[in-house]
């Protein structure tokens, strides 16, 4: 069984806009090196503004609390620019570490960016 | 037997060749995270070879990440040269005989009183300080202990059923 997938480049593998949302595709690994990249990102994608900023996990196979933090600021950030953070595509696995932290609940969490676009 | 140095050669020291008998794989990185990566891919191959299913894999490799970043983090203060020492050994536990894969972190960083360390309160919601908690969940048991002389040994342990 081997894994040759795991090294972290290129964790934010898209941005895209959809109206006045923002849709932030990552991928690979979450780790503390790259969850610093996810946070300048979203600093960045913040100060335009956007109505929700939807958070593609589908492509992530591993996030540990470093990647978790770094959503938790995000979700901070949003609330106090009155947009939204909706995540999905979440794996099993990285649910998981929601759940461990009792994080899942305080998440918008969808299965697809279609149902999050959605609502 | 004494070298130039007038320090004695352990030779054929028992206590330290069982020991590293036992020690299946030993994995020396230096605290930077750029290595986690290398972590990540060492614990998965070892939970592969021990028999772990791939859930209980998954939540092994996140507790080594998550006890490597705390060293990275509280340990060494950022990320330096200095090293980190992870230890797989497969085990048989006294406590019902059961096999487990036992992982050993070495640090020589910051000494703290093992007692102190511990998951913070989850209902303050704010990023970060969850690591321990995360450990202290998916591994069937953590201890925490000073180092001889400097640093920590953490010692976890995941039962393979």
């Amino acid at each position: 069984m081997t894994n040759n997938q795991s090294y972290p480049q290129n964790v934010i593998k898209a941005i895209k806009h959809h109206n006045q949302d923002v849709i932030m595709q990552l991928a690979g690994e979450i780790d503390m090196k790259s969850s610093a990249k996810i946070k300048d990102k979203f600093k960045e994608i913040f100060s335009q503004k956007p109505q929700s900023v939807i958070v593609d996990m589908t492509e992530v196979n591993f996030m540990d609390s470093s990647g978790l933090a770094v959503l938790v600021g995000a979700l901070k950030r949003s609330r106090i620019n009155n947009s939204e953070l909706k995540l999905t595509g979440l794996t099993k696995d990285v649910r998981g570490i929601f759940e461990i932290c009792r994080l899942e609940t305080i998440f918008q969490i969808f299965d697809t960016t279609d149902e999050a676009l959605e609502k | 037997m004494l070298s130039q140095t007038n320090r004695p050669i352990m030779k054929n020291d028992t206590k330290k060749q069982n020991s590293s008998m036992n020690t299946k794989v030993e994995l020396h990185i230096c605290a930077n995270p750029d290595y986690l990566c290398v972590a990540r891919s060492a614990v998965r191959q070892v939970a592969y070879i021990s028999g772990l299913e791939k859930n209980e894999t998954e939540q092994l490799t996140l507790a080594v990440v998550e006890a490597l970043t705390n060293v990275i983090r509280h340990s060494y203060g950022g990320p330096s040269d200095k090293p980190i020492i992870i230890k797989f050994n497969k085990i048989n536990c006294p406590d019902g005989k059961k096999p487990a894969l036992e992982i050993v972190i070495r640090d020589f960083g910051k000494q703290v009183d093992p007692k102190t360390i511990e998951g913070r309160n989850l209902d303050d919601i704010k990023p970060g300080g969850v690591g321990v908690h995360i450990m202290q969940s998916v591994m069937d048991k953590t201890e925490f202990k000073k180092a001889e002389d400097c640093g920590m040994l953490l010692r976890m342990i995941k039962y393979i059923e």
